[in-house]
Order: C-alpha cells, then sequence, then structure tokens
C-alpha cells in the first residue's frame, strides 16, 4: 500500500518533468516561481514530519529540511528582488503545487513508523525529481548569471539531502 | 662563594653552548589561515599549516553547515553567513566534512 503511494508520487513527478521539459522556453520569472514552489512544498513537508515523527533521526531531518530550504528560498526571494523580477506561476508550478496537496493529506492520514518510512520515501522521490528537473531545465534554461548559479548550488544542496533520505530509507528497512 | 662562582660559569657555559646548539627553535609567528565555505563547497586547503596557527571557518554559504574533524579534534558548527575561529592543536593529517552535507569534505595538512 506504501509502496503504491509513493510510486503514484514519483511517476506524477515525472509527469511533472516532462511537462517542464515540454513547456516552450521557460522564462527566468517562471523558473524562480517553480524553484521557489518546490522549496516550500519541502518545508511544508518539514513542518508535518515535524508535529507527527518521534524517531529523532526523520526530526532531525526534517529540522534541516526546514531551514536549508527557507535558506534557499529567503535567498531566492532576494535575488529576485533585486533583479526586479515577479515570480510567474506556470503549469509546471501550479501542477507541483497540486501534487504536493495530495501527497501532504495522504500524509497526514499515517501516523507512527507508517508516516517516517512515507515522509522519507516521499522526500527521496521528491528531491530525485527536483534535482532532474533543475538539472535537464531549470538550469539550462535560466538566462540571468546569478539565478543559474543559485539554482546550481540549490542543486549540490539538494543532491545531498536525497543521499541523506536515501541513508535514512536504507536504515529503516 | 666559591661554589656559587662555579655554579655561576657552569650555568654560562651552559647558555653559551646552548646558543650555539639550539635544542629548539621557535617559529617566528603563528600564522592566520582563513578557509572560505561557499556553494556547497570547502574552499582550497591553505598550506602550511603549523599547530599554534589560528584557522578562521568562514561560511558565505546560503545555508548553515560545519567544519567538523572527523578525528573528533575540533567541530565547529557555522551558521549562514558567519564565521569562527579555532587555534590548531593536532599535527598531522585531519579529514574534515560537513555535518550538515556529509557529501562535503576536505583535508588538512597540520605539520608541527
Amino acid at each position: 500500500m506504501l509502496k503504491h503511494t509513493a510510486i503514484a508520487f514519483i511517476f506524477s513527478l515525472v509527469s511533472t518533468i516532462s511537462l517542464a521539459q515540454e513547456a516552450p522556453q521557460l522564462n527566468d520569472a517562471q523558473i524562480a516561481h517553480i524553484a521557489y514552489t518546490a522549496g516550500q512544498i519541502d518545508v511544508t513537508a518539514a513542518k508535518l514530519a515535524l508535529e507527527k515523527t518521534e524517531d529523532p533521526k526523520v526530526r532531525s531531518f526534517a529540522e534541516l529540511m526546514e531551514s536549508d530550504h527557507s535558506a534557499v528560498n529567503e535567498e531566492a526571494l532576494a535575488l529576485v528582488t533585486r533583479l526586479n523580477v515577479t515570480p510567474e506561476e506556470n503549469a509546471v508550478s501550479s501542477s507541483l503545487a497540486g501534487q504536493a496537496v495530495e501527497a501532504e493529506n495522504r500524509l497526514r492520514s499515517l501516523s507512527g513508523d507508517e508516516f517516517d518510512r512515507a515522509y522519507v520515501e516521499n522526500e527521496v522521490a521528491y528531491h530525485q525529481a527536483v534535482n532532474e528537473a533543475l538539472k535537464s531545465v531549470l538550469i539550462p534554461n535560466a538566462q540571468n548569471s546569478e539565478l543559474k548559479s543559485l539554482l546550481e548550488t540549490g542543486l549540490a544542496l539538494f543532491q545531498e539531502h536525497q543521499t541523506h533520505a536515501e541513508h535514512l530509507l536504507h536504515e529503516m528497512k | 662563594m666559591t661554589m656559587s662562582l662555579i655554579s655561576r660559569r657552569t650555568i654560562l657555559a651552559l647558555l653559551a653552548g646552548m646558543s650555539f646548539t639550539p635544542v629548539f627553535t621557535v617559529r617566528a609567528e603563528a600564522q592566520l589561515h582563513v578557509i572560505e565555505i561557499d556553494k556547497m563547497k570547502f574552499g582550497a586547503a591553505p598550506a602550511g599549516i603549523h599547530a599554534g596557527d589560528t584557522i578562521i571557518w568562514k561560511n558565505a554559504d546560503l545555508v548553515k553547515h560545519s567544519a567538523t574533524a572527523r578525528d573528533g579534534s575540533f567541530d565547529i558548527d557555522l551558521p549562514r553567513k558567519s564565521q569562527d575561529s579555532m587555534i590548531v592543536k593536532n599535527t598531522g593529517t585531519v579529514d574534515v566534512y560537513c555535518r550538515y552535507h556529509p557529501g562535503m569534505i576536505m583535508t588538512l595538512v597540520i605539520t608541527p
């Protein structure tokens, strides 16, 4: 059952990525909106985990997700303000946000070890998908060099998060 | 009287001897090294770090990091956009990593 929900989530993220790939040339305002939305989604998931988990390792992972993703988003906001760019909602960011609500509802219905495992599984899949989108779509399309550089640092950071989540999941097995 | 004269001579002789054959050398000055962390990477390890030197760890990055010695000799927490310093104590090769993002690594070589 849990496996199914995780797999469904991965599939929907994969379709989001292909949506991004098909998108006719995303502009910087749209890329900024996608990156910011992706960060907020992980902060929200981390807050939920901090409410629900009793596992110290899951807790410290969630604390790190909350602090790292908030920090990157703060920097992203400062950057778009400086560049006078207004982040622009688009099909990819809306799709991400919609899926995040579904994922959150699923997670809310779980508790204990079931919750921990589902949260960490989602974190693995989510970071994997976001990293793939950064690598293949968002970074190559970004025009402004500061935005590109921020996304590149983000990718290095989120790859660390992915490895961390994979280790956690491995320990649960 | 005689004794104290002899002992004074002995001491003078010893001091004279020491000045020609020093038993240890004192390094001129403890140095200051800065290692900057940015974009999820430690900066290059400075060359010529000696025990007694000071390292300033400067976190210029977006997120918090740590400079943590694998051998447990130091563990410095670095909030984003902050810096902290330490005096190098142990000598040898020290592997350093970030506790929060363990893929970030560097190696310090510290000589006496």
